[in-house]
């Protein structure tokens, strides 16, 4: 058990030399999310603690998923993953150090939107359980993203449109533009089904005390979505790592 | 063990897996005892991959049992991972880092401790002449290269049991021969070997039994020697003379069963050999013949192999 997470631990080691700064996770997990961002706050009347708690747990979000679904489909067509299969790791372990990498770039660019804030001026009230949900939110999505990635193919690119057609839709109905309460009825039906409408409400919390849920249910929706990703993504690869070699 | 003296250490029982219907492996037992060098010879598509990934924990059998020095791989796929090596046949190390870094990412996956991990890469890169090269990203590698650092990979855990798909395949003669050096060094040792080849001459130079391989099915497991005494009925002699020759006039001298053209030399299957080359000197003499070569063979594993393919086709 403690050797199968040291040796988690290596391949989140191997991940970051090989994976941070690739073309798809810089695209795809930092510069998509900013100019989303702009796009949408650009000449509306929101106020900046509203708008940086938004673009935290955008950014949390989209960093988090941008290295887990890219490693599976590259090692495929690299041919890395016959010999990593062979080394004496289960999958869980594979998954949980890919897993690290990402939530470690996760974590650590998230940092970018919260010294902004503070340099602007946004004073962060909370930031223990901001800073617990950060780490529990990168968590849950850099799982998430691991579901993208189980459909057994070496094409990046198709992990990555399916990936944004699913990211996409989501960043709408999770809060991050139109708070949850001002949503219509169905429209806040979509977001308890969103693990992001979570952490953008415990976000908004730690930033401006105003949540909409309470922090417990956050964070409970958080661990009970990672718990699910997880529980799945072990499954799916699990079934598509034979095929891929 | 009972009274066995040697250690069974690969046990195979009725191994069998499916792909949609095709059968690439089809119900094949055998055993490795330690210390042996193992080959699975076998043609294209004959099921050495699809069993070595099995042998390896790669890939779930459909039926059948395997255990690799005791350990079951269905219910301790670790533990037996743990104590063999890989060398897979299409595989490569990770591109983005250096040789160095990629046998270090071997040691930390196999639990090899810091210390030792470096004295064992300084030395296996040292011995595959990469030393030099060890801060270089493995992309720069030539292709030999990299097939020598994977089989460095392999050996970073020290392993008991060695899998090696093809190993040599796509190399040149150099390269080759380091390889094959390096698995007769590693089998004095003490290490077991499983080998799959193409090469016949690799299998009868290496391994101390060969299973001859073919639709999944295990055609003959042997000895090389004892594989060829199988069609040990069947000498022949080569020869060659200054002119040509009609070969009906070779048939009928004594012995001789078949007399078949191959290249500017003339193959004449008997089962007295040494009665046949008399007869052929005293031809040469009576037609005034020149021998130019004479050669008398025996079967080679690669007739053996065509022999056990053709007959089961
Ligand atoms: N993933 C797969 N899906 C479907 N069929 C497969 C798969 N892998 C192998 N096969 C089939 O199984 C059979 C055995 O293949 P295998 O790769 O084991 O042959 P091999 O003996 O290693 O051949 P080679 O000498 O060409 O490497 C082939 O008919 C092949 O098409
Ligand atoms: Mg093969």
């Amino acid at each position: 058990m403690i050797d199968q997470l040291k040796r988690a631990c290596a391949i989140a080691k191997k991940d970051i030399r090989i994976y941070y700064m690739k073309g798809p996770v810089v695209i795809f997990g930092i510069l998509f999310p900013v100019f989303l961002f702009l796009a949408f706050v650009i000449g509306r009347d929101l106020t900046v603690d509203f708008l940086i708690a938004g673009l935290l747990s955008m950014t949390i979000f989209f960093t988090s998923m941008s290295i887990t679904p890219v490693i599976a489909p590259t090692e495929t067509q690299t041919r890395n993953l016959e010999r990593l299969a062979a080394a004496p790791v289960s999958i869980t372990a594979i998954l949980l150090g890919d897993m690290l990498a990402s939530v470690l770039f996760g974590v650590g660019i998230s940092l970018v939107p919260i010294m902004v804030g503070m340099a602007i001026g946004v004073t962060v009230e909370h930031p223990f359980i901001l800073a617990a949900g950060i780490v529990l939110a990168a968590f849950c999505f850099s799982a998430m993203g691991l579901i993208f990635s189980s459909t057994p193919t070496s094409m990046t690119s198709t992990v990555m449109m399916i990936s944004t057609m699913v990211k996409f839709p989501l960043v709408f109905i999770s809060g991050i533009f139109i708070p949850v309460g001002e949503l219509p009825q169905w429209g806040q039906m979509l977001a308890l089904v969103s693990p992001l409408t979570y952490i953008t409400d415990l976000c908004r919390y730690s930033f401006q005390g105003t949540n909409y849920y309470s922090i417990l249910v956050d964070a409970t929706a958080l661990m009970i979505f990672f718990v699910i990703f997880m529980t799945v993504a072990i499954k799916l690869h699990g079934r598509s790592l034979p095929k891929r070699l | 063990m009972g009274l066995k003296t040697m250690k069974t250490v690969i046990n195979v029982e009725r191994l069998t897996k499916d792909y949609n219907g095709l059968t690439a492996v089809d119900h094949i037992s055998f055993e490795v005892e330690e210390g042996k060098i193992f080959g699975f010879l076998g043609p294209n598509g004959a099921g050495k991959t699809t069993t070595v990934r099995i042998l390896t924990g790669l890939i779930k059998p459909t039926s059948g049992r395997v255990s690799i020095m005791g350990f079951n791989l269905r219910s301790e796929p670790i533990k037996a991972k743990q104590i063999i090596g890989v060398v897979p046949e299409l595989s490569n190390a990770y591109n983005e880092l250096s040789a160095w870094n990629n046998l270090q990412f071997m040691a930390d996956l196999y639990g090899v401790p810091k210390n030792h991990a470096k004295n064992r890469a300084k030395e296996l890169l040292n011995k595959f002449n990469l030393y030099d090269r060890k801060d270089h990203k493995v992309k720069t590698f030539s292709k030999g290269m990299k097939q020598k650092l994977i089989f460095a990979m392999s050996l970073m855990n020290d392993p008991e049991i060695l899998f090696l798909d093809e190993p040599t395949s796509g190399l040149d003669v150099i390269s080759a021969r380091l390889i094959k050096d390096m698995v007769l060094e590693l089998n004095k040792e003490g290490k077991t070997i499983f080998l799959t080849t193409h090469y016949m001459e690799e299998a009868n130079q290496l391994c101390s039994r060969v299973a001859i391989i073919n639709h999944g099915k295990i055609a003959a497991i042997d000895a090389p020697e004892k594989l060829k005494m199988r069609i040990a009925g069947l000498k022949w002699v080569e020869v060659s003379f200054d002119m040509p020759v009609d070969a009906s006039d070779l048939l009928d001298l004594s012995g001789v069963i078949d007399v078949r053209m191959s290249g500017d030399k003339l193959r004449l299957y008997t089962n007295e050999p040494g009665r046949t080359i008399y007869q052929l000197v005293d031809y040469s003499r009576s037609n005034n013949l020149e021998i130019v070569m004479l050669n008398t063979l025996a079967p080679t594993l690669e007739d053996v192999f065509i022999k056990l393919i053709e007959e089961k086709g």
